[in-house]
């Protein structure tokens, strides 16, 4: 890299058309980027921006209405009951498969790797099906749960199971990479010091890798709270008692109120909003190796 | 002569990590998992074959699976060109847009559905003028393809952007210097190294296209042999309690998928071996993915 510096320096300032030959025209560059930002305009800015217009049309008073609508509150109560139990049991999930993942080496790693990314492959509407086969009426479970008065499906367990499925493998998979990157040297210093297990964790690997942590922890939550198909099939629908808030918009919209959906719509992108922001932040403060390790989970 | 099945290491934790992992997986993901294979079992080959192929299952593959490669292949070509723009050339905004790509992922899908209707609905903003052109998006294919898009745009984009950025520009100066255009500079040399990561973006965007549901339901208009996604069908059939069918249709949708993505996966390889050994010895690396990946080749 360092050799070929003193050359690309020489060669542009020697004959500026070099330089040129490896960039394009003016024009091309204004095409390029013209169309590539319609087409982001198109598909991303414009339904945000619908999403806010048409909450806020009527005015702030009919917007700020909608959440006093009692089903309204029961739905934002139920998606954070939801996320609020799923999160925290994949980020205790998450964090003990980076654990294990990354700091030993093992046989079965790889396998072990695919079968946390399975939730991502399956379809949201196959991860509530799965449910429903094993809780449903006819379900495997279902005559057992019957005679035992035990309700999974069409109510909150189910949701929550949804939930926990969807959005298995976020933290781990944010994790994982950044644990293999910070290597074992750090952790067996600390030992060798005399630190305990619990005391080289939480002092050496937890701040090491405590934006990756903070980034899958807001993915979660992220897909979580904004959950629809896998919830959808689990739910039942019943308005006031099984609708988060996502099925909530659903509801609403069906029913023609649209400024009251398109309100509650609002909520969860402010919600995406603020986890692309925490994103950036991350990012910044983390260099890109989160980015790169982002993508492969599918965010 | 034993086999060690895991290296030796001082760092502690690794049962109780491992054990919770395993555990936590069974739990949510593989018991199930298997649950669902278990119930497609219970239909003799005849009548899971008359479920699979009945004509409005058939009518519903075709809208998925070719709606999703519509969508895939629209975002193979703008995502490179989103990438090229967003590495190569500076514009106001410029950072904006690039925070802006990772919107589908973060933006909860029912979310997604209505501001899209509500965009190309016949009274929306873009669905007015587009109707009186005769152009119908809302409630017919054209809008699936539209969801289809949304929901797989950052993966092309993010899977090309580190490869772009990684490019060493000795290479397009060196074809220059042997005579070559900027135009086959870009097809010659550029477009052969970003080929097998775009590809891979392509298959994700495909492969989550397939399975949504939450912003297609909205958008489609539902209609039986015209406009049903074969998720969409599943879900129907689950209102119907016809749990065995639903699960039949998953199963088949699972296998066409997989059937669909290794030959892409094989054209992604041979595409990669074309750029030559440094490539093939380490296409991963190669192409800027993130270390995950090199991991799960790696044993």
């Amino acid at each position: 890299m360092s050799a070929s510096i003193p050359f690309r320096i020489g060669a542009s300032a020697g004959n500026p058309a070099v330089s040129q030959s490896t960039s394009e025209p003016a024009f091309v560059r204004r095409l390029l980027i013209g169309m590539a930002l319609a087409f982001l305009v198109l598909f991303l800015f414009l339904p945000l921006g619908v999403v806010f217009f048409t909450a806020l049309g009527d005015g702030v008073r009919v917007y700020l209405q909608t959440f006093r609508d009692p089903d309204t509150i029961s739905a934002i109560r139920l998606t954070l009951i939801a996320a609020g139990i799923a999160v925290p049991l994949n980020v205790v999930f998450g964090i003990a498969a980076a654990w294990a993942i990354g700091k030993f080496e093992f046989v079965g790693k790889s396998l072990l790797i695919t079968l946390i990314d399975l939730p991502f492959s399956v379809s949201p509407v196959v991860a509530g099906l799965v449910y429903v086969l094993l809780f449903g009426l006819q379900g495997l479970l279902g005559p057992w749960l019957i005679a035992h008065n035990i309700r999974i499906i069409f109510a909150v367990p189910g949701i929550v199971l949804a939930t926990i499925f969807v959005t298995f493998p976020f933290v781990a998979r944010e994790l994982l990479p950044m644990m293999q990157a910070q290597g074992n040297d750090e952790e067996e210093a600390a030992l060798t010091l005399g630190a305990s297990g619990w005391q080289t964790f939480f002092r050496v690997t937890l701040p090491n890798v405590k934006w990756a942590l903070i980034y899958g922890v807001i993915l979660c939550n992220a897909r979580a709270m904004g959950e629809f198909g896998a919830v959808s099939v689990v739910s039942g629908h019943i308005r006031g008692l099984t609708d988060t808030m996502p099925l909530h918009v659903e509801v609403l919209y069906n029913d023609y109120q649209f400024v009251p959906a398109f309100a509650v719509a609002s909520l969860l992108a402010l919600l995406a909003l603020l986890t692309l922001v925490v994103k950036s932040v991350a990012e910044w403060r983390s260099g890109h190796s989160i980015r790169a390790a982002g993508e492969e989970a599918g965010l | 002569m034993t086999i060690r099945w895991k290296k030796r290491s001082i760092l502690p934790g690794f049962g109780l990590s491992l054990g919770l992992t395993l555990f936590y997986l069974c739990l949510i993901v593989l018991i199930p998992l298997s649950a669902t294979v278990l119930k497609a079992s219970a239909l003799t080959w005849h009548q899971f074959w008359h479920v699979v192929t009945s004509p409005r299952a058939m009518a519903s593959y075709r809208l998925s699976f070719g709606g999703a490669l519509i969508g895939a292949t629209i975002n193979l070509f703008f995502g490179i060109l989103v990438a090229w723009v967003l590495v190569r050339y500076r514009f106001p905004g410029k950072r904006l847009f690039d925070s802006l790509v990772d919107l589908p992922f973060a933006l909860p899908t029912a979310v997604a559905g209505i501001s899209l209707t509500a965009i190309y609905a016949p009274n929306g903003w873009l669905g007015k003028p587009l109707a009186s052109l005769g152009i119908h998006v809302a409630y017919t294919r054209l809008g699936v393809v539209i969801a289809l898009t949304f929901i797989g745009l950052p993966f092309v984009v993010r899977t090309v952007q580190p490869v772009l950025e990684d490019l060493d520009k000795e290479l397009e100066e060196a074809a220059a210097s042997l005579g070559a255009g900027r135009l086959q500079t870009f097809t010659r040399v550029l477009l052969p190294t970003i080929l097998p990561a775009a590809i891979t973006g392509f298959t994700m965007a495909f492969a989550r296209a397939v399975g949504e549901y939450g912003s297609v339901i909205f958008i489609a208009g539902n209609m039986p042999m015209r406009t049903e996604i074969t998720p969409l069908l599943i879900v129907t059939k689950l209102q119907e309690y016809d749990y065995a069918g639903a699960t039949a249709i998953a199963v088949a949708m699972l296998a066409v998928s997989t059937a669909l993505i290794l030959p892409i996966n094989m054209l992604q390889r041979w595409a990669g071996s074309r750029i030559g050994k440094e490539f093939a010895r380490d296409p991963e690396s190669a192409m800027g993915l993130p270390p995950i990946y090199k991991q799960v080749e790696a044993r």
